[in-house]
């Protein structure tokens, strides 16, 4: 998701160089203007082939896309274990009193679905957690169905529940300290982490 | 008009169910007495006499805090003290009324009953004087006299543990707890403690904010104390591997046992039945938290008492008779307060409220009289302490300063901790929901979840 428009920013890096090339020849006509031309303008084709390509498979089947775009963020992120640790351990965040996943959290659950298809040994844990606005005792049972829905949507994804434990500690362990709106926001999440057969990850 | 009944009838019933206090002299015209005591908006008028050596002038302290703080009296300060004190031993005018209280200083005879200048008390405004006298060997006497009748009322005798000695506190609020029974025939507060957590650790401290004493005994992240009717022992919530463990602990020896079938799920809000024998809890597992009752006494015999499936079922209170639950669903969308059968069947709304507009209801804490449940509700954002006629089903909102969240009863259904942000941070308060006098218990931020102990046994005194 954030590499994406890293991507594109390259494609305009590309796009720059050759509007910048295009001018060149006027002051020193040499060949490499052409040639620094042709590349950019070979770059633009391809990169249009590319995108032509993504559109395709988009109308064909979003869940293939998806899981696609992972990929690519992996490989972008370096095609390591750590990296999907990282990926693994990305938050999602909820409303308040509210244990529906946000529709942006989707596809922060898509990564694990396909982390989780790429290392079968995965064993992961949800923790649901609360912001310090709810009844104390309430929030036990909100953040253990903040963390039920994310299990409930990973094995609605075709991974077996059993490899997924979920708990809640309410309000009891907050990220922000704060007691504002920005606090409570960063604090109503799912964590994730691993239990076992973290310790050389595949990328998906 | 009810509660002047139920004074009456408290009263009337006073001297036979006390036949052991055989000092109480009964020679008092009772209708004074309920004149006094339920004069619409004026409280008897009791006055502490100042005592001299180290250790009673410490119970003088302790006592006549705890009299103040039963909200029954006004507690009269007298000018100058000792000087007044001086004045009062002068001769009597009249000899004492308690025929066994003599009236000499020497020998094994008591020293307590020396007669007051009642007419000198009375016109400070007391209704009733309190002395305080040593007595041969550790005994200690204290004298309730009744001012306005000019007698004592009754001759109250303690051995009272050594300054230092933990158990000295509990029996000087146990003796003003027969003082406000000698009084005005009602059981006080005094001899409680509260329980409540801290940084993830469960404290008790006396009900006058003394004594604040660690006793949940390991580094899990506790939460949801809870007392038994007993007063020996507590239950309590411990994360364990992100699920929740139960643990019983007896108050005396400090020793805890889990609560079988416990810790394999996320396991809260534990509550004792009455009669000791069973557990409720809240379970929250993928199928949603639901309410569940575990033989406490055998260790066995778990029963599941609600099927939420799409919602939530949690916090669970036992009414003083044992026979229902109140407890907190979420079953009409926002979390609202329950009440079922002890058995988990007839379970209806409780606390009624309007759909769409009334805040979430949560925390329920059935009064030790049976009469009403507290809760707290969000109005506006913020959450206030309400509570519930249980025979009307009328709502009374009782805070609006602040946040205000989980109400917990004294034993005399009169008296409620809870915790308010009042002040700026969150604290521990208490508040008289008679007069709506209100005392901070703990000015420590972070205290939170407390549960006020029954009148507490003697031998809870007898601590590690």
């Amino acid at each position: 998701m954030k590499r994406l428009p890293l991507l594109l920013l390259s494609g305009l890096a590309v796009a720059a160089m050759a509007a910048c090339g295009g001018k060149k020849p006027e002051t020193t006509p040499v060949p490499v203007a052409n040639t620094d031309a042709e590349e950019a303008e070979r770059a633009r084709i391809a990169d249009s082939i590319a995108r032509a390509d993504r559109e395709a498979k988009e109308r064909e089947e979003a869940e293939r896309d998806r899981q696609r775009r992972i990929a690519d963020s992996l490989a972008a992120i370096g095609k390591s274990t750590e990296a999907v640790r990282t990926l693994l351990a990305t938050m999602i965040h909820f409303d308040y009193d509210k244990a529906l996943i946000r529709g942006g959290d989707a596809a922060v659950l898509d990564q694990k679905v396909a982390i989780l298809q790429a290392n079968p040994a995965l064993r992961i844990r949800i923790s649901g957690h609360c912001d310090e606005r709810g009844s104390d005792e309430y929030n036990l049972a909100l953040g253990n169905r903040r963390a039920t829905a994310a299990k409930q949507y990973v094995v609605s994804h075709g991974i077996d529940g059993g490899r997924i434990e979920t708990v809640s500690y309410g309000e009891e362990r907050p990220l922000a300290s704060g007691h504002d709106e920005d606090a409570w926001a960063q604090n109503r999440r799912d964590e994730f982490e691993i239990l076992s057969g973290g310790e050389s990850l595949k990328q998906p | 008009m009810k509660r002047l009944l139920l004074g009456l009838a408290a009263l009337a019933i006073g001297p036979t169910v006390q036949p052991s206090d055989a000092q109480d002299t009964s020679a008092i015209d009772r209708g004074v007495r309920i004149g006094i005591i339920y004069r619409p908006g004026i409280r008897p008028g009791m006055v502490v006499l100042p005592a001299h050596a180290p250790v009673l002038d410490s119970m003088h302290t302790i006592m006549s805090r705890d009299l103040d703080y039963s909200d029954r009296f006004e507690l009269i300060t007298l000018p100058g003290g000792d000087s007044i004190r001086v004045t009062t031993a002068a001769p009597g005018a009249r000899p004492p009324a308690a025929g066994g209280a003599g009236r000499g200083t020497g020998g094994g005879g008591a020293a307590a009953a020396t007669t007051l200048n009642y007419p000198l008390y009375q016109a400070l405004g007391a209704d009733f004087a309190v002395a305080v006298t040593p007595a041969p060997g550790d005994t200690t006497i204290v004298t309730v006299h009744d001012v306005a009748a000019g007698g004592v009322r009754r001759e109250l005798r303690a051995r009272l543990p050594a300054l230092k000695d933990p158990g000295f506190r509990l029996v000087v609020h146990q003796l003003a707890d027969r003082v406000l029974e000698a009084a005005l025939g009602v059981g006080g507060t005094a001899a409680t403690r509260v329980l409540f957590v801290m940084d993830g650790k469960v404290y008790t401290i006396d009900q006058d904010g003394a004594d604040q004493r660690l006793v949940s005994s390991s580094d899990h992240q506790a939460m949801s104390p809870a007392w038994a009717a007993d007063g020996r022992r507590f239950a309590y919530m411990e994360f364990w591997q992100g699920h929740g463990k139960l643990f019983v602990q007896e108050v005396a020896s400090g020793k805890r046992a889990p609560v079988t079938t416990t810790g394999q799920a996320l396991d809260f809000t534990p509550a004792f039945s009455p009669d000791g024998k069973t557990l409720a809890f809240s379970r929250a597992t993928e199928e949603g938290t639901d309410l569940y009752t575990v033989n406490i006494k055998d260790g066995c015999c778990l029963q599941r008492l609600t099927v939420g499936r799409f919602y939530d079922n949690l916090s669970p209170t036992y009414s003083p008779d044992g026979q229902r639950i109140a407890f907190v669903s979420t079953r009409a969308g926002l979390p609202q307060i329950y009440a079922m059968a002890a058995d988990g069947t007839d379970q209806q709304l409780f606390a009624p409220f309007d759909y769409g507009a009334t805040g979430s209801s949560n925390a329920p804490e059935w009064s030790p009289d049976g009469q009403t449940v507290a809760f707290h509700r969000d109005v506006g954002g913020t959450l206030q302490v309400f509570v519930l006629d249980v025979r009307t089903r009328a709502v009374r909102q009782l805070t609006s300063v602040g946040r205000n969240e989980d109400p917990t009863w004294a034993p005399d259904s009169r008296h409620m901790a809870f915790v308010s942000d009042r002040s700026g941070y969150r604290q521990l308060w208490i508040i008289d929901v008679e007069t709506g006098r209100i005392r901070p218990l703990l000015q420590k931020s972070g205290a939170r979840l407390p549960a006020w102990s029954p009148r507490l046994p003697e031998t809870a005194s007898s601590t590690p």
